[in-house]
């Protein structure tokens, strides 16, 4: 290796570094009539597509559908990158705070994260709109009176894929379980929902977390059960690997259903319909429910990054914002700037109603409530165009979807 | 052991003035602290202290690194399970900060004697392997063990009151104890180099046959030196808790090894002022260039490779080799 001119090297370095120091010094004035909105999740990762580009895309159509700006309401949106790291989603959730005057953090996936924000939020008397993380502890035991849990929860998925489905007939259960907290509480209450319904866990097996790539024995295992269904008690990478590999064994060609507990829409299409035929999965949205989910959709399609069609994190997202733009309107700017508690409460004592999400409530202890739906994947043969993947199974209202109020040993509910 | 990367030999002998500072790195220390104490009216308090946090891991790491020639790769034990159990102590046992950061120390110091013992009896390749096995088994031993939390981590750790007097709720009052434990771990890592026990360990980085035949017993030397290394990473690891008030997994994974080796070498193997500098490095890179998303990684990646072809000695190194004296 011929060595580098060390010369052009550092000027090169101390030319970018004074050119990308200029803007980062050009201080933030913030007019009277602007509010901020910080979207923060995974642009990069795991997540990138399940939320990142997608929900700041569903964010900035709901500022336009809102029409607040036509009524004085300025709307900015910020973006962040956690990483699906605690310590960076919190750093750059304090720094909005603290020096960016950001008032709403939206989105953020990862549970850790969440709960992370979570408590710096409530802090800050700030708000927190979670549309995309899976941890029912936000509105549990870490419940805050600053935060609104929109779109779903471990709770109403365990209990959609567990109870639904033995309504719709498949009554007796095999768990697939990764072998760590996660695993064993989607595990555990989703086999609570099947006998509650009538139905019978046959049996188990855990398999080692992180790690495991070969799923083959573990399903053959599930197959010799003669369960009429295989719960994936895992999430992400354990998921997708799993659902491959069924696919080659033909388990799901042969009648057995595979549920996937932890499951969205761009996973469905990263298999493919020939991968993932037959899998059963819970959502609270999909694109292709009703009319008004239909032209949502085709409002935000052409600002979705890579065609993709928004999933239920990223129209929570959109919903969330709606609610919150309408809220603000209400209140005028300077009051909802001024406490993250009040206009969290006063989005809590209306209904909420947009084209994504439909209509439903927010629950004292931050919950927000609506019907929710069991889809099982169509087949290629019943698939009739890009992205017509689900066919409805079963809806659970949402009075029943959710875990109840007095249940979650929330103290904004005790009080 | 001593390769290019490291920046000792052809300087000129100068004097030691005081606390073992020769003048230049005195004048460099001076600036430092006066850089600390002034950077919080300027910069953003918690940006700050986590970039102190991670400087005193790196310093931890590069005493064992720098001076001994022993690469560990698999710090992030010490620094997250100190991490842990500082946040386990402020949260569950109700203990003062300046307790539950001794006791992340402890933690560190426990885990560093029972693996160094272990690991010291290898060498090179074996020793890095050695570490990072054990490392892992700490990593499950905190996936499921039920008082981490799990991938949920400890959460809503309270800062607490310092001596019972200063709240730390406040970020100023929250920095200055965290820039008095960076200031006190690097000062302690200096001394620990300057004293005659590091020159034993900086014998055993040039020769180590050569200082057993002189006497030395040399494995005494290397896990005393691997005890200290993680027990200041246990002190970072259990600051950091406090600071943000949450200890996940991410600080025991095995990316955290690789992430405090990164900034050693960006800042400069063997030098004192080096791991500090590339704790700032790569953490204000991390923070303002997160909105890249997964540029992030691969500038790290260039950054790294530019290091290892140009700049051997690290931004330090260089400079204290430009300017002909030892930083």
């Amino acid at each position: 290796m011929a060595h580098l001119n060390r010369r052009a090297l550092l000027g090169g370095a101390a030319a970018t570094a004074a050119f990308g120091a200029l803007p980062a010094h050009v201080a933030r004035a913030q007019a009277a009539n602007t509010v901020r909105i910080g979207v923060l999740n995974d642009q990069s990762g795991l997540y990138r597509d399940v939320n990142g580009p997608g929900s700041v895309a569903c964010v900035r159509q709901a500022i336009q559908d809102s029409g607040v700006t036509a009524r004085g309401v300025n709307v900015e949106v910020v973006v962040g990158d956690h990483q699906n790291r605690p310590d960076v989603g919190s750093t750059i959730t304090r720094q909005w705070i603290d020096r960016d005057n950001v008032d709403v953090i939206l989105d953020v996936p990862t549970s850790s994260v969440a709960l992370a924000v979570n408590t710096i939020v409530r802090e800050r008397n700030k708000i927190f709109l979670n549309s995309s993380a899976a941890t029912s502890d936000l509105t549990g035991a870490q419940c805050s009176p600053n935060t609104i849990h929109w779109t779903y929860d471990t709770y109403m998925l365990a209990k959609s894929t567990g109870g639904a489905m033995v309504r719709a007939g498949g009554d007796t259960w095999f768990f697939i379980t990764a072998d760590y907290a996660f695993g064993h509480a989607l595990e555990r209450d989703t086999s609570g929902f099947v006998r509650a319904a009538g139905g019978r866990v046959l049996g188990q097996v855990r398999t080692p977390f992180p790690g495991t790539t070969d799923f083959s024995s573990f399903l053959v295992q599930a197959q010799s059960s003669r369960a009429k269904v295989i719960g994936l008690a895992n999430a992400g990478g354990d998921t997708i690997n799993s659902i491959k590999q069924a696919a080659e064994f033909g388990v799901t060609r042969r009648g057995t259903k595979l549920a996937a507990l932890l499951m969205f829409i761009s996973d469905v299409h990263s298999l493919g319909l020939e991968t993932a035929q037959g899998l059963v999965c819970t959502e609270s949205f999909y694109w292709d429910l009703n009319d008004r989910t239909r032209a949502f959709t085709q409002r935000v399609l052409p600002s979705m990054p890579g065609g993709l069609r928004p999933g239920m994190g990223q129209a929570g997202c959109y919903s969330a914002i709606m609610h919150y733009l309408k809220t603000v309107a209400e209140m005028g700017v300077p009051a909802a700037r001024a406490s993250g508690v009040e206009t969290v409460n006063r989005m809590k004592a209306q209904p909420t109603n947009d084209d994504a999400m439909g209509e439903g409530t927010i629950r004292p202890d931050g919950r927000r409530i609506q019907p929710v739906y069991l889809f099982e994947v169509k087949t290629p043969a019943e698939s009739r165009g890009a992205w017509d993947y689900y066919k409805l199974l079963q809806t659970t209202p949402a009075a029943e979807a959710f875990r109840p109020l007095g249940e979650g040993n929330c103290a904004l509910v005790r009080s | 052991m001593a390769g290019p990367g490291f920046s000792g030999g052809d300087f000129k002998h100068e004097e030691q003035v005081f606390l073992g500072f020769t003048r230049t790195q005195l004048i460099a220390f001076v600036l430092m602290v006066v850089l600390v104490v002034v950077s919080p009216f300027y910069f953003y308090p918690v940006f700050l202290m986590k970039v102190l946090c991670f400087a005193l891991f790196a310093c931890a790491f590069n005493l064992l690194i720098g001076y001994v020639g022993l690469l560990s790769f698999g710090h992030a034990a010490y620094f997250g399970m100190g991490g842990y159990l500082a946040g386990h102590a402020a949260k569950e046992w109700g203990l003062p900060p300046e307790i539950a950061i001794l006791i992340g120390g402890a933690t560190g110091a426990i885990l560093g004697l029972v693996i160094g013992a272990i690991a010291i009896r290898r060498q090179g390749i074996y020793f890095a392997m050695i570490t990072l096995a054990f490392a892992q088994m700490v990593y499950f031993f905190c996936l499921q063990a039920p008082f981490t939390g799990g991938e949920d981590g400890i959460q809503s750790i309270p800062r607490g009151v310092l001596f019972g007097v200063f709240n730390l709720n406040s970020d100023m009052t929250m920095y200055w104890l965290t820039a008095g434990v960076f200031l006190i771990g690097f000062l302690l890592v200096h001394r620990i180099v300057h004293s005659p026990f590091g020159m034993v360990l900086k014998s055993i980085r040039e020769n180590e046959p050569r200082a057993t035949s002189l006497g030395y017993r040399t494995d005494d030397y290397k896990l005393m030196a691997f005890v200290l290394s993680a027990a200041l990473s246990g002190v970072a690891g259990g600051t950091k808790s406090i600071v943000f008030g949450i200890a996940t997994l991410t600080d025991v994974f095995w990316t955290m090894s690789g992430e405090v080796v990164l900034m050693s070498l960006v800042g400069g193997l063997g030098t004192i002022f080096g791991p500090v500098m590339g704790a700032v490095v790569i953490i204000t890179m991390q923070n303002y260039l997160a909105e890249f998303g997964a540029w992030v990684t691969v500038i790290q990646g260039v950054i790294f490779v530019l290091c290892v072809l140009a700049f051997r000695r690290g931004i330090v190194g260089e400079i204290g080799n430009w300017l002909k004296v030892r930083l």
